[in-house]
């Protein structure tokens, strides 16, 4: 367990890292990115579903697939909207 | 090994896509790589668990995945920051039923006992993520103003509730697994002190801190989903979550240095401008019309005749451009005043609008040129030889107060000098207060003037004036 840890230290400072001068532009974009990414707990969601032995609890395990899902499908597909405005902007 | 492979490939799919992300030319293809990311995660877990459940997970799939590209799909343009607090709300929402699911387990005889460290992370998991579900929910009814600042959220008092509510959480928290309350009535308790905990933080900050609060409350989803990490072991999620919740509270920092706020201030300071001197309980700082004198108004033909003559113009567009769709209205004018030779430019406001960056996006939906937008630090040596601007549902961002009254609320936010400018227009529904409440002084110069009205139907009688003035007809080589 340890070992998981160490796993959430150098996670951190990476993401301290990645994350420098952002132009005001992408502060939405990013924000909204990021936000997409964070719906990653869906996994957890999985691993609950398939360890679940009663179908009560599968089914929260699939409540909380749902709201992750949410999360990520919606999350990618705004902020591609977003971004696609600034390249046709960038051409015309 | 080839889940392992995946899951090393998400990882570093996921950094190259945050650091990708806060790039211009790469943004696009770095949120790409980051959905292929997660792809590759839920494909490496999959191989690795298999697929019991799969109904389960299909019913889960096609639910979430096909209401969130619903809603992305449907949603207008103006409506982005409202959105992403949703979506973000949801995945706080998920690491909240993921702990409470994974806490119910070892009963069912679905695992072992929890051990310490997966105690704890189960409560950090309930408490953060029903922190940011609450509170991500509060955000987006604000910004959908749904939901105004109640008076009574502003006074000192609120600190106390949620230091009780806090409290009362951790509690709650320590007495599951200490088993002085049942299981169930310790989860519960725990959860709804923390929703309402979500609450009582969100609910007394003014609507124009609201994005640095979504930031805040993404990185906290962040933080749900790595401790969801470690109630299910997943060492890919942990690395995930960490780095989001990191990220997140760089982006946090870096916009709240945009808007010359401090994190403090915004989470704890109450709303902006909204505690009156006197201490009354007039929390709405009720900015009313009388308190504005020596206000000219005029009407849209006079402000026409004004453009005509102008050999440089500059639109200042604001919230109130958004909220009346008068994006392509807007686009139209330009095009017009282009056409009769009149030099065009946008002045872009870092924090114009409800969030950063949401007039480029408005105005790149309505296929303004890029190089017509021109930032702040760019533009404001120009106002000077600039013959009118017209303010377009903007307040605050051209408030000279903010460089001239140290008592001003905004004072020392970076503004756009607007009041330089030869003569200015303000387009505006009524003199209500701006977002933040705060009286504006650009609108009693002698030099500004009021055309009251929908931004949209103004800026289409503009057009037509325009167009019966014989702007832009076809010019001189047809003679008559």
């Amino acid at each position: 367990m340890s070992e998981a840890l160490w796993v959430l230290l150098l996670g951190s400072l990476l993401g301290f890292e990645l994350i420098g001068k952002v132009p005001p532009t992408l502060h939405t974009p990013l924000m909204s990115g990021a936000n997409a990414i964070s719906g990653i707990t869906l996994l957890a969601a999985l691993a609950l579903i398939a360890q679940a032995p009663t179908p009560a609890l599968q089914l929260v395990g699939a409540v909380a697939l749902g709201f992750a899902l949410f999360n990520v499908v919606g999350g990618f597909l705004v902020t591609d909207r977003m971004l696609a405005m600034f390249r046709q902007r960038g051409n015309g | 090994m080839l889940h392992l492979t995946l899951d090393l490939g998400a990882v570093l799919l996921l950094a190259l896509g945050l650091k990708g992300l806060s790039k211009v030319r790469t943004a696009r293809m770095a949120n790409g790589l980051a959905a292929v990311a997660l792809v590759l995660a839920v494909l490496g877990l999959l191989l690795e668990q298999g697929l019991t459940g799969w109904s389960w997970m299909l019913l889960g799939l096609a639910a979430g995945g096909g209401a969130g590209a619903l809603v992305a799909y449907r949603v207008p343009m103006t409506s982005m920051p409202e959105v992403v607090a949703l979506f973000n709300g949801c995945g706080g929402m998920s690491s909240l039923l993921v702990a409470l699911g994974a806490a119910a387990l070892p009963a069912a005889g679905g695992r072992a006992a929890l051990n310490r460290l997966e105690l704890v992370s189960v409560l950090v998991s309930v408490l953060v993520g029903a922190i940011t579900f609450s509170g991500s929910l509060v955000a987006m009814a604000k910004l959908q103003e749904w939901l105004a600042t109640p008076g009574w959220t502003q006074r000192p008092a609120r600190h106390a509730v949620n230091i009780a509510l806090a409290a009362a959480a951790l509690a709650f928290g320590l007495a599951w697994p200490m088993g002085w309350l049942a299981a169930p009535v310790a989860l519960a308790g725990i959860t709804t002190a923390s929703l309402l905990l979500g609450i009582g933080l969100t609910l007394p900050i003014g609507g124009a801190d609201m994005p640095v609060v979504i930031s805040l409350l993404n990185s906290y989803s962040g933080v749900a989903a790595a401790s969801a990490g470690f109630v299910v072991g997943s060492q890919l999620l942990i690395v995930a979550g960490a780095m989001v919740g990191a990220a997140g509270l760089i982006l946090t920092q870096v916009m709240c240095t945009g808007m010359n706020r401090s994190l403090t201030s915004v989470l704890f300071g109450g709303a902006l401008g909204a505690s009156t001197p006197s201490g009354g309980g007039g929390a709405e700082a009720a900015v009313d019309d009388q308190s504005y004198s020596r206000v000219t108004s005029c009407s849209p033909e006079e402000c026409a005749l004004t453009l005509e003559a102008a050999e440089r113009v500059v639109f200042v567009p604001g919230y109130g451009l958004a909220v009346a769709q008068a994006q392509h209205s807007l686009k139209e004018l330009a095009r017009l005043l282009e056409s009769a030779g009149i030099e065009v430019a946008y002045a872009i406001h870092p924090v114009a609008g409800r969030m950063p960056g949401h007039m480029n996006v408005l105005l790149a939906e309505a296929d303004v040129p890029y190089e017509q937008l021109i930032e702040m630090e760019a533009i404001n040596p120009d106002f000077p030889r600039t013959d009118v601007v017209i303010v377009l549902g903007a307040n605050d961002v051209v408030n000279p107060h903010a460089k001239t009254d140290p008592n001003s609320p905004l004072y020392g936010m970076p503004v756009l000098e607007v009041d330089q400018a030869r003569s200015v227009f303000v387009v505006k529904r009524s003199l209500g207060a701006g977002y933040s409440g705060i009286r504006n002084a650009l609108f009693e110069l002698p030099h500004t003037s009021m055309v009251f009205g929908d931004a949209k139907a103004v800026l289409q009688q503009l057009t037509a004036e325009l167009r019966t003035l014989g702007v832009g007809k076809v010019p001189v080589t047809a003679g008559r």
